[in-house]
């Protein structure tokens, strides 16, 4: 937790000194590019060391009745049988974060009174699901925000975004909810690593690093937007010039807004090499991703060892005796015919 | 066995989180905490790697020399050969959503038990050797080395998990710990490691058809004992064919069925079945197991125990197969047995009740359909004379057995089939029911006896649930659809609520069924008085039978 902090603060403060000391090239443009680079080839080359594997099995993990006699209700997208349905349970999971929606706490209790004795209740928690929820959605509308400063004109579904964005009209320049939101959700997210014993006991500096990479990034956004009141318009010169790879000196800009730059190269950076491939990885779990159809279509499996087994014949010959005794039919009867 | 503390001592026991961090602490192998290894001529016959005989209690558990490379190098291949491993080692993001899921953790409070630092485990070597960050970075970025404390650990911790898939279903990216545990088990075994418990009934299966070695002689011996009972109980002596070819259908349930009580009552329920319905079916032998411990060993033991399925329905020359209640065995027949030793033998046919005339198109392929569709389906278009009533003396509840809720989806079936047989039905709490179902706590090969303590442990959520609706609803009688459970289940009913009897599906069908020409029934299939059935004027009709 501390070094990961630590190490926020130190690629932070890096930036901010770079900025100071006039590493324009650096952090305007080298860091950048560098990182979008990394951050696509990386996740390509995850997702090919993944598909390089073979799925020798299907095994979905069914979370509802499977598809049987026609009487009896299947559950069609938490026990798809088709297409459509794992497509619909891929849908509710990536955007609806499905089988976290299932969490309950346990709570075991040794003496209770309506069972005379120990009993174990399991109650609906639905706090890292909604936390989670909220994350993930604010970080999409902070990401599309971003996309005023990559695109000229900026296009109307953008322009619609920031108003729903800004709905509350509080603050000039408006107050954006996503990034107070997506701020809040992630100190919920760091406060049960650092407050739940379970979490803090299984969680290592790759799970706070992240998530204080975050924040600073959401951080920084919201200072250079609401304290700092950065030139947005120098701002989108300079990105625009970087998306037409002809970077111009991006001089004038504050130092803030290399720190927010530089940390959001970090992150880039850091995430093929992370937990943070989850957002690819989903797409490939094989407990999600596959049909319950294994009795009805045959999966091949491509390293599907020699058959090798004792056969029939072996074990007639073993028990042949036996089994004539016993009068049961024999493919050779024990005296040789 | 050592005498069990009462439940409320068992719960109030469970330590807290140790002090140090999980990278520095290591189990101490305690007697009841661990599983016998298996014997090293079991592991020869067997032709696994590495036989040795060795101690779990021992400081040395006499490995290979480059036990290292060897481990690493299976390691790899097992990467190689399956996605769901690398994106598993790579994506977990450790939000512990699925700690509080796993029973073995519920029961123990090991923070190791959690689901994500079980597979933590792993994850730290995977790390090391496969991650940039790992080797430059090592233990900051969660990365350790391989030694002999971390093997041990391994094994410790794979055989304190039932691969029931409980906190698969409530991960958000569906990271699902039997597949590590799996694979882990695996690669013990590559360096010789294995349990007694699980390795010795696969040898048996190997050689004589079955778990516990029944030759076919005795085999056959057994099932007809079941079915002199059937007649005591019935008045009616049910056919017992075996190794009958060209039959229409090969039926193939657990051999714990035939020789364990309670499941040997489900098996008497089969034969009634069956005899009844004038089904052209036989048993076999060869094929006498429908259990598959190879799953708890390794993907080629586990294809190797289930060829025997296709292998005999092909010699003789069957249209398709019925599978009996079991729960690891539809692990494989559903998601594996396809694709191991598939496709079907070329004759057999998509499966048709000869009955209802009713296709079981979801088993098109593997031609094999579960005895809870295949009854269900015969009690919906009304081919049962059933009176529900015999079963009026119990208040039944019912264990979804983890494999066929979570890795087939099998849930209304039993229950349609249940709620046609028992008058009184009553629900565990939702929680701890259909796809969120608890295990038995010793499923996966862990229903050994020197664990007994912590099978109650991680049974604790399940026997908890089973109290509430005990002490609630006057639950009396709890239903299953797996052998296994009929085994681990009355123990844990006995510790966490007696008076709960444990039966399979179709010994409550077996009572139910009113079969033609069958003389008044006095007792249930367990031999046991029915209650208000006067039996002052017995009517005999068995006598000439």
């Amino acid at each position: 937790m501390l070094s990961s902090l630590l190490l926020v603060l130190l690629i932070g403060a890096a930036a901010w000194a770079g900025a100071q000391a006039g590493f324009y090239l650096l952090l305007g443009a080298v860091l950048p590019y560098s990182a979008v680079l990394v951050f696509i080839a990386g996740l390509v080359r995850r997702m090919i060391y993944w598909a390089g594997s073979p799925v020798p099995f299907t095994i979905p993990v069914t979370g509802g009745q499977e598809e049987s006699l026609g009487f009896i209700r299947q559950a069609k997208t938490d026990c798809p049988s088709g297409a459509s349905g794992v497509w619909a349970r891929m849908f509710f999971e990536v955007a609806f974060f499905r089988s976290l929606f299932r969490n309950t706490s346990a709570e075991i209790q040794e003496d209770c009174l309506l069972t005379k004795g120990p009993r174990s209740i399991y109650s609906s928690s639905k706090w890292l699901w909604a936390f989670a929820l909220l994350f993930h959605y604010s970080i999409l509308l902070v990401f599309l925000r971003h996309f005023r400063f990559f695109m000229e004109p900026t296009p109307s579904c953008i322009r619609f975004l920031e108003s729903l964005d800004g709905i509350m009209e509080l603050g000039s320049p408006r107050f954006f909810l996503s990034a107070g939101l997506m701020l809040a959700a992630l100190f919920f997210l760091l406060g049960r690593r650092f407050f739940n014993e379970r979490l803090r006991y299984i969680s290592l500096p790759g799970d706070y690093f992240p998530l204080l990479l975050l924040i600073g990034i959401a951080g920084t956004g919201i200072c250079l937007r609401y304290f700092d009141k950065a030139d947005t318009t120098a701002i989108k010169v300079f990105i625009m010039s970087l998306t037409h790879f002809a970077p111009v000196s991006p001089q004038g800009l504050s130092p803030l807004f290399f720190t927010h730059l530089a940390l959001v190269c970090a992150l880039l950076l850091y995430f093929p090499f992370s937990k943070l491939t989850h957002m690819v990885g989903i797409f490939f779990s094989p407990t999600r991703n596959a049909p319950n159809n294994s009795r009805r279509v045959r999966r091949v499996n491509p390293w599907n060892p020699p058959d090798q087994y004792f056969t029939y014949a072996e074990y007639e010959d073993l028990y042949r005796e036996a089994m004539a005794e016993a009068g049961l039919p024999l493919e050779k009867q024990p005296d040789g015919t | 066995m050592a005498k069990l503390p009462p439940p409320q001592t068992l719960i109030a026991d469970r330590p807290s989180f140790p002090d140090q961090p999980w990278f520095d602490t290591r189990p101490s192998f305690a007697p009841g905490n661990f599983c016998y290894p298996a014997k090293k001529e079991t592991m020869e016959t067997l032709h696994m790697p590495n036989p040795h005989e060795w101690d779990p209690a021992a400081d040395d558990w006499g490995l290979p020399d480059d036990w290292e490379r060897i481990l690493c190098d299976a390691f790899a291949e097992r990467l190689e050969k399956h996605r769901s491993l690398k994106l598993f080692m790579d994506i977990c993001v450790r939000c512990g959503a699925c700690a509080d899921k796993c029973h073995f953790f519920l029961g123990t409070n090991d923070p190791k038990n959690m689901p994500v630092l079980r597979a933590e485990l792993l994850r730290s070597l995977y790390r090391r050797s496969h991650s940039l960050s790992g080797r430059v970075l090592g233990k900051a970025a969660g990365a350790r080395s391989w030694d002999k404390g971390v093997v041990k650990e391994l094994f410790y911790y794979a055989y304190q998990c039932t691969e029931c898939r409980r906190c698969s279903l409530f991960c958000p990216y569906g990271v699902d710990t039997a597949e590590i545990t799996m694979i882990v088990r695996e690669l013990l075994h590559e360096v010789g490691l294995g349990t007694h418990w699980i390795m010795d009934p696969v040898k048996n299966c190997s050689f004589t058809g079955n778990h516990l070695g029944i030759q076919p002689h005795s085999f056959v011996e057994i099932v007809e004992m079941l079915a002199d009972d059937c007649e005591t109980v019935t008045g009616i002596r049910p056919k017992t064919p075996f190794n009958k070819k060209n039959a229409e259908i090969l039926f193939i349930t657990p051999s714990g069925d035939v020789f364990a009580d309670p499941g040997i009552y489900t098996f008497m329920g089969y034969l009634l079945l069956f005899h009844e319905l004038d089904l052209d079916y036989t048993l076999s032998t060869y094929a006498s197991e429908g259990g598959n411990f190879g799953s708890f060993v390794s993907f080629d033991m586990a294809k190797k125990l289930n060829a025997k399925m296709y292998a005999e329905a092909k010699r003789l020359n069957v249209k398709w197969l019925l599978g009996g209640e079991c729960g690891h065995m539809w692990r494989v027949v559903n998601q594996y047995m396809g694709t191991y030793n598939g496709p079907a033998p070329a004759n057999t046919t998509p499966p048709i009740s000869p009955l209802t005339g009713t296709v079981f198109k979801n088993a098109a392929s593997t031609r094999m359909v579960h005895i809870a569709e295949f009854t269900a389906d015969l009690i919906h278009n009304d081919k049962l004379n059933l009176d529900p009533s015999r079963n009026d003396h119990l208040i039944s509840t019912f264990h979804d057995s983890c494999n066929p809720a979570r890795s087939m989806g099998l849930l209304d079936e039993p229950r349609y089939v249940l709620r046609a047989v028992c008058n009184n039905f009553v629900e565990m709490p939702e929680n701890t029911i259909r796809e969120r179902t608890f295990c038995c706590g010793a499923g996966s090969g862990l229903n050994t006896e020197e664990i007994m303590e912590l099978r109650m442990r991680a049974g604790m959520p399940r026997g908890n649930a089973l109290r509430y609706v005990q002490q609630k609803f006057g639950v009396n009688h709890l239903a299953c659809i797996c052998a296994l459970d009929r085994a681990t289940l009355p123990p844990l009913a006995d510790y966490w609520a007696p008076g709960v009897t444990v039966s399979g599906l179709h010994e409550l069908v077996g009572n139910a069924l009113i079969m033609k020409g069958e003389g008044r029934r006095t007792m249930d299939l367990r031999q046991e008085d029915l209650p208000g059935v006067d039996d002052a004027e017995p009517e005999e009709p068995g006598e000439d039978g």
